[in-house]
């Protein structure tokens, strides 16, 4: 099934002073249950690219069709809580809400959501013990080291269940251990909770988890590679 | 809401200082309005008080056109309806009759201007408690008692005390000469200074002799049982009395010109309390800008991971509307003892004769009581409260705008 599907989208930031052509006419397909790669050198059109399949942006031209629904179509605030039911986000850094802990930063998707309390708890814990931060549960974002905080960043945005997963070079700023940890532990969410990875980087360590592996360059993908891993 | 409500109270400790120094402009903002409020309040119901209650009294009826004149011309027939109000007229505690002119009094070389009022010693006492304002001598005995009382202010200038013989010269009912020499038998201290330097007291019969009136009178002040019962009494008043004959006044219609002078001084006040407001004012207002710049990439994120914007205005709204709270309960709950303070102890210029000859030219006496009243305590914390309140929509303007990918490209 194609969660995700994208047709000639095409980015220009200024088109009116210094025109930026950040995306020109990417097409792609993404299914179900994917560990997807975007790769590519800084300032190929990564995070341009998956702030629009996110819905965060809008394309200059193109479109992005999730589950079926054409996002263009939706108003700004369909949209929004489109994105808060569908899209699980995680960025490069600084993802969580310094004043909660980590167990209140997990559960605030769901909460905007409005799950029953016994069932974002329950899930939340789980999740959370199972990306290793059991005894971490009520500690603050800044008592957490940076793949600890990646952690509960991608807890978060699995927790409610979202059709699939876009996070911007999420081990951009972590360092080898907590990169490999950080990976197990999406890789393994993949499998047991099916859910979707679409990931950007330009790690060659990442890239070589991915299972698809899409290379952008200078705004077009230039390879489209699937391995058996 | 309650997540909201969590984060805001939260967030708000994440700069504890910047919030306490905002808390605390708050806080002082609103003691010191509120003691302003209290003092300028207190000062001038003080100062109403002095006239209404040492002299005026709330309700005066004359005749028609008296109040205009003050002609003695002007007067009518001491008739028993009239004196008998209280029985007729709910509200009215005592019918004080009077009849007052002006005069020259004169005692050795020196000469001053004065009011000479004619008094029935007991009613008169009924009502402004004139007994209990003697500073010497002793009271009226009688009304027919052929002598005088002086406000001192009068037996300053005119260096005169209790036991001198004062000659009294005026013109009386159509145009008598009036002339009469009187012993000073009391001497009576008025809080308001324009009162105490222009009184002169004669028992009723005396000053109608003195003035060639016989059983007329130019005023009858009532005493009211309760303030607040003004209006129904002036109305009861002005439908029962032949108002071709008679005129019955309140004190406001009767002083327009105190009541103008504290419009003025109030005025003048709420301006000094707006520059206070405003400047606060930028205070708040520098707090907002600076937690909403700092918090732009976070602010990015809750938005790109579903927060609504309303949900996140909302949340920083409160987190405002938290401070500006502690600021103004701290501010009001501190002002209540500070303004008890100067409402039991005035501040008092009296000990400078400087600063007291010039409130006295404004008929101030040099005491400034605040008032200790609720209304003013909660209406300046509302005040403030409101203005940190409308400050905070500002955030709303600023989330509205804010675009996510922009917030969180660094
Ligand atoms: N908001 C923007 N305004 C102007 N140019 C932008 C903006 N965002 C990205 N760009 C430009 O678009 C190109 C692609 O950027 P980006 O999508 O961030 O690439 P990557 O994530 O691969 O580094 C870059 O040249 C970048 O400078
Ligand atoms: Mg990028």
């Amino acid at each position: 099934m194609i969660v995700i599907k994208a047709q000639g989208l095409t980015k220009v930031y200024n088109p009116d002073t210094v025109p930026v052509h950040a995306l020109r006419s990417v097409d792609l397909e993404v299914h179900q249950g994917e560990f997807t790669a975007i790769v590519g050198p800084s300032g190929s059109g990564k995070t341009t690219l998956l702030n629009i399949l996110g819905g965060l942006d809008r394309p200059t031209a193109g479109k992005v069709w999730i589950n079926g629904t054409d996002i263009s179509t939706l108003s700004e605030n369909k949209l929004i809580d489109f994105r808060r039911d569908h899209i699980g986000f995680v960025f490069q850094s600084y993802n969580l809400i310094p004043v909660l802990t980590a167990r209140e930063n997990a559960e605030f998707v769901m909460l905007l959501q409005k799950w029953p309390r016994a069932e974002r708890l329950a899930r939340t814990e789980q999740l959370l013990r199972e990306v290793g931060l059991a005894d971490k549960m009520d500690y603050r974002p800044s008592q957490l080291s940076g793949g600890q905080q990646q952690r509960v960043a991608v807890v978060r945005a699995l927790a409610p269940k979202p059709r699939f997963i876009l996070a911007d070079e999420p081990t951009a700023n972590l360092d080898s251990v907590s990169t490999r940890n950080l990976l197990d532990i999406m890789a393994r969410l993949n499998e047991e909770e099916r859910v979707t990875f679409l990931f950007s980087t330009h790690d060659q360590r990442v890239i070589e988890r991915a299972r698809r592996v899409v290379t952008l360059e200078d705004g077009k993908i230039v390879a489209d590679e699937t391995f058996d891993r | 809401m309650e997540t909201l409500i969590v984060l805001a109270w939260r967030n708000i400790w994440r700069n504890k200082r910047r919030t306490l120094i905002t808390a605390a402009s708050i806080f002082f903002a609103v003691l010191l309005s509120t003691l302003m409020v209290s003092i300028q309040k207190g000062a001038w119901d003080r100062m109403e008080e002095n006239v209404v209650n040492y002299y005026f009294g709330y309700v005066q009826i004359h005749a028609k056109g008296y109040w205009q004149d003050r002609s003695l011309d002007l007067t009518f027939a001491a008739v028993d309806s009239l004196l008998q109000l209280p029985q007729w007229v709910s509200g009215v505690a005592v019918a004080v009759p009077r009849i007052e002119s002006f005069a020259l009094a004169a005692h050795a070389d020196n000469t001053t201007g004065v009011m000479v009022v004619g008094i029935d010693p007991v009613r008169e006492h009924e009502m402004t408690r004139l007994r209990e304002r003697m500073v010497a001598g002793t009271y009226f005995d009688h009304v027919r008692e052929p002598a005088l009382l002086l406000a001192d202010g009068v037996a300053q200038r005119l260096n005169a005390t209790v036991g001198d013989t004062v000659v009294l010269l005026s013109q009386g009912y159509h145009g008598v000469n009036a002339a009469g020499k009187y012993a000073v038998k009391g001497l009576v201290h008025f809080a308001s200074p324009d009162l105490n330097r222009q009184m002169v007291y004669l028992p009723l019969a005396v000053a109608r002799y003195f003035y060639g009136a016989d059983s007329l009178l130019t005023s009858i002040a009532l005493k009211v049982t309760d303030k607040d019962k003004v209006p129904q009494v002036l109305a009861q008043l002005r439908q029962q009395l032949d108002t071709t004959r008679y005129e019955v006044m309140d004190w406001h219609e009767m002083m327009p010109e105190l009541v103008e002078a504290r419009a003025v001084d109030t005025a003048g006040n709420y301006l000094m309390l707006l520059i206070l407001y405003l400047i606060v004012s930028f205070g708040i207002f520098g707090t907002i800008l600076m937690m909403t710049a700092e918090r732009t990439y976070e602010f990015g994120v809750l938005l790109a991971i579903g927060m609504k914007r309303i949900q996140l205005s909302v949340e920083v709204w409160l987190e405002i509307l938290f401070i500006a709270l502690l600021g103004t309960l701290a501010g009001f709950v501190a002002s209540f003892p500070v303004v008890y303070y100067f409402h039991r102890h005035p501040i008092d210029f009296s000990s400078s004769k400087e600063i007291a000859e010039t409130y006295a030219q404004f008929g101030f006496e040099p005491i400034f009581p605040a008032a200790f009243e609720p209304f003013v305590f909660l209406s300046q914390a509302l005040v403030v409260l409101c203005i940190t309140t409308l400050l905070a929509l500002y955030p709303f303007w600023k989330i509205a705008r804010l675009d996510p990918v922009k917030a969180m490209r660094h």
